[in-house]
């Protein structure tokens, strides 16, 4: 079983990785979590986020938020660089959300076909 | 269960300190879950009409749904469901099953859930226990940050390693218990 001298094993890699890193992250992604986003999927989505962040070290903190008031389009992830601009995707899956740290995050490209824009596009809205 | 809703009810009151207990037994056929929280509590009438699906202090959306779907189930299940709190203190819900009921839905990650809260905000604290006839097992996030000494209970790799922490422990209690 894991025990708390693990963990602080696993401190001093963190800790390594916090150094390296210096500064702040470039991105922040947040996850809606009101009982309309867990309904519609939004646990394996965090989770999954969370996973790929920690295994590709990608340069953002996944946050969570309650509800963003489009219950439609959840589960729901938006990405907030750092000038303060910020990207909406919406019915984000786990594999979605692994494309979009892929793309956005790793390579700076917006993953638009996962965008509420191109969503209400669809619905010719 | 639906657990998730119960605890992001005590996260949205304020709460800074939240204990989850789980008392598994199956000499008892019992499952509890017991979430106590020190947030902003509610009034006497308050929590008489919680259970009501209709009762909300939402504002975006008019009708809330956790504590009411949770009364709902737990009856359905052939257990009791019970909310005592006061203004400015906090909350207790106690809501139990019947651990045989067919309706009884399976007890789900709770790892994976107490990960979710963590992240929700590394301000709050929880002490959860997992209790089966064979004893218990216990997490801290106090005692977890003080091991940590500095380094962010948010970074993936340590959220993902208390997943694991309390999964494993909860597992390991659930074998000696069979
Ligand atoms: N632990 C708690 N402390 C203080 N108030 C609570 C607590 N739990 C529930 N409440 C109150 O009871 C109301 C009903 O809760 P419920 O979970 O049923 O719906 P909601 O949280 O408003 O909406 P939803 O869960 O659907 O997003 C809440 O709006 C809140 O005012
Ligand atoms: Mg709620």
């Amino acid at each position: 079983m894991k025990s708390l001298e693990d963990l602080k094993r696993m401190r001093e890699a963190a800790l390594k990785k916090v150094e390296m890193r210096e500064g702040g992250k470039d991105y922040r992604v947040v996850v809606g979590m009101a009982t309309c986003g867990i309904a519609a999927g939004a646990r394996p989505v965090l989770n999954r986020l969370v996973e790929d962040t920690a295994e590709h070290d990608y340069n953002c903190v996944v946050t969570q938020t309650g509800c963003i008031g489009m219950c439609v389009y959840e589960p729901i992830v938006e990405v907030y660089d750092k000038d303060g601009g910020h990207t909406t995707y919406v019915h984000v899956d786990p594999e979605k959300a692994s494309k979009i740290l892929a793309e956005h995050i790793g390579k700076g490209i917006i993953v638009d076909e996962y965008t509420v824009d191109a969503a209400k596009k669809e619905q010719g809205l | 269960m639906h657990m998730l809703e119960i605890i992001m009810n005590s996260i949205a009151a304020g709460a800074t300190l939240i204990q989850i207990t789980v008392n598994d037994s199956l000499l008892r056929n019992v499952i509890e879950m017991i979430v106590t929280d020190n947030g902003k509590g509610m009034s006497e009438e308050f929590v008489k009409t919680v259970m009501d699906p209709f009762t909300t202090s939402r504002t975006t959306r008019k009708v809330g749904m956790g504590v009411a779907f949770m009364k709902g189930l737990t009856e359905q299940c052939g257990g009791t469901f019970d909310v005592k709190s006061k203004l400015g203190v906090g909350t207790t819900l106690t809501a139990t099953v019947q651990k045989d009921h067919i309706d009884t839905p399976a007890m789900g990650n709770l790892g994976e859930m107490m990960m979710y809260c963590i992240q929700s905000n590394a301000d709050i604290d929880y002490e959860f226990t997992y209790r089966t006839d064979a004893g218990e097992y216990k997490c801290n996030t106090v005692e977890i940050k003080e091991t940590l000494d500095g380094v962010s209970i948010l970074e993936p790799e340590i959220l993902l390693w208390v997943k694991d922490y309390i999964n494993g422990g909860i597992q390991e209690l659930k074998e000696e218990a069979e």
